[in-house]
């Protein structure tokens, strides 16, 4: 019987595990090998050239550009899109009339593919025809900008749709906490009078500490994952003013062909990855209240 | 109403419900504008006003712009092989993580989780050279592979699981069911809402996913919608705002409309699928 379930354990595990390290484990390590490695070329083989290819990522300015860029982006990002899906979640749950119409429209852009959410914002952003500039020149007769265009204002400009985009999402797991929360809380809170912020800041937030961390967590992740509005808006211009990390290492690997230093580049993404894993778990273990 | 009748005249929840409305006014606002755009003629694209004709004329000239229908059909077989193949992959092992102990189960487990991490997405250096080396360079299949073997969905079904009580397995086993009859008379039916929700999580996602199908595929009979649409309104001159428009709501638009139709549903089970 013990034997018979271990001979079925394994042949009920082999199929998903053959893909799962064809596709993740074996690039993973792979990648971290050919990070060591030149990028072949022609005839030529890819070389052992040990750390070169991580010399020229501390001398590429680009790269420091574009890690720069997704601090920035994920700064911009991640605090305010939480506190909107938590506002969100706390009035969709309330006994507020509109609920429903309100849910819906702060969950639809969840539902776009990204590729859609950049056609759609191109409308309002793009510079003489688009809405912006349309009431600029309409309303106050104001010259057009191109906010996209400047390198200033590129990266604003794109975190405000990644918001739009996301909000909504997180909005999800902050209802689900709140609907896990019992009520007899609340009931209690009245009897002993606290005032509804009193409560929000003494019991609510606490409560939802494991649920903000889990969404900052995916929040960061997601700002490292997603890029594909700036293949739609901006092409990482102006300047790779608005290029994040997954984007560079595509135009390395795809647009230059130098499979190397793209390895590098994804190593480089790849212990960030793991920092943030490793945090998690310590904050998950310490910091946070569980129920 | 009866909120104005419990407490008399609440001023925080009129404060609250303003600010709500106003909020969500706003975010529907981009969605919103894009169907006005798409469903009225070029010279309304600006102009506000309720007697604007109505029309159809965009997403004609969309479709017949480029080969959308090619698209919708790339996608809908990419989107059906990959959550086929997951659902029957994922569940296999969920199974063996739940109900068998073998060596090396808790070590194998965690590997199953790494990939919560380090997702397929970021690994297309090196996915690109395995699937060049297969020969399966533009295919359909090419796209579907990196994710087939679901991190997310073998933990998330062997949670569900974990939580059948095993009397149930116990009563099975005596009536002479075999572990595959098991899975599928007691288990599967079971774990039915979970897979509910990992199905629409599955699909919406792979329906929007971009970065890795534009890199696998150069030609119209494997593309999927996304890089299609991405590919039409890259030709900036000479295509109406409005006609691209009408080709974005359309590629989302089954999704949007399904969502729409669902929406409880959908929300519960990503709220269901959130939950780890």
């Amino acid at each position: 019987m013990h034997r018979r379930e271990w001979v079925y354990g394994w042949l009920f595990l082999t199929p998903a595990l053959v893909f799962l390290f064809a596709f993740t484990h074996y690039p993973a390590f792979n990648t971290i090998l050919g990070s060591f490695f030149s990028t072949p070329k022609g005839r030529k083989p890819a070389e052992f050239i040990g750390l070169e290819n991580y010399r020229d990522l501390v001398a590429d300015e680009v790269f420091w550009k574009v890690l720069t860029n997704n601090f920035w982006f994920a700064l911009g990002t991640i605090p305010i899109s939480v506190a909107l899906a938590l506002l969100m979640a706390l009035w969709v749950n309330g006994r507020l009339r509109g609920t429903t119409l309100s849910r819906v429209a702060f969950f639809a852009p969840t539902v776009l593919p990204l590729i859609a959410v950049a056609n759609i914002w191109m409308f309002f952003y793009t510079p003489g025809f688009g809405l912006i500039d349309q009431f600029r020149s309409g309303l106050f007769g104001l010259p057009a900008i191109n906010l996209l265009g400047n390198p200033d204002t590129v990266l604003g400009a794109v975190i405000v749709v990644a918001i739009w985009k996301e909000a909504g999402f997180f909005m999800i797991f902050y209802l689900a906490a709140l609907q896990s929360i019992p009520p007899v809380l609340r009931e209690a809170a009245d009897i002993e009078g606290a005032s509804s912020f009193y409560y929000l800041r003494r019991v609510l937030f606490p409560l939802l500490m494991p649920t903000t961390l889990f969404v900052s967590i995916n929040a960061v992740i997601n700002s490292f994952r997603l890029v594909d509005h700036i293949f739609v808006m901006t092409d990482g211009g102006p300047d790779n003013a608005s290029s994040l990390l997954l984007f560079y290492i595509y135009e390395v690997a795809f647009k230059y062909w130098q499979t190397g230093y793209a390895a590098t580049l994804t190593v480089v993404m790849l212990v960030l990855l793991s920092i943030l894993a490793i945090g998690q778990f310590f904050l998950f273990d310490r910091k946070v209240h569980y129920q | 109403m009866n909120l104005l009748r419990r407490r008399g005249f609440d001023f925080g929840v009129i404060l609250n419900s303003v600010a709500m409305w106003t909020l969500a006014i706003l975010w529907a606002l981009p969605l919103l504008y894009a169907i006005w755009t798409a469903f009225h003629p070029a010279a309304y694209e600006t102009r506000f006003v309720l007697s604007a004709p109505l029309t159809l004329d965009n997403f004609v000239k969309a479709w017949n712009a480029a080969p959308f229908a090619r698209y919708f059909l790339n996608t809908f077989m990419l989107v059906t092989m990959i959550l086929a193949s997951q659902f029957i992959l994922c569940t296999l092992a969920a199974f063996a993580f739940a109900r068998f102990r073998f060596p090396g189960r808790s070590i194998l487990f965690s590997l199953v989780l790494l990939q919560l991490l380090v997702m397929p997405d970021i690994l297309i250096v090196e996915n690109y050279k395995t699937i060049r080396a297969l020969g399966l360079v533009d295919t359909i299949v090419a796209i579907g592979l990196p994710y087939i073997a679901s991190g997310f969905g073998i933990f998330l079904l062997r949670q569900t699981f974990m939580s059948i009580p095993r009397e149930l397995d116990d009563a099975a086993r005596i009536e002479g069911c075999s572990f595959i009859g098991l899975l599928w008379r007691v288990y599967i039916p079971l774990a039915r809402p979970t897979y509910l929700a990992y199905g629409l999580v599955s699909v919406s996602h792979h329906w929007n996913n971009f970065l890795w199908p534009l890199i696998i595929t150069n030609s119209v009979e494997t593309r999927p919608v996304t890089v299609g649409l991405s590919v039409f309104s890259a030709v900036d001159a000479g295509i109406e705002w409005s006609v691209i428009n009408a080709a974005t709501l359309m590629t989302s638009g089954p999704l949007l409309l399904g969502f729409l139709l669902f929406q409880r549903q959908f929300v519960q089970s990503f709220m269901r699928a959130g939950i780890r």
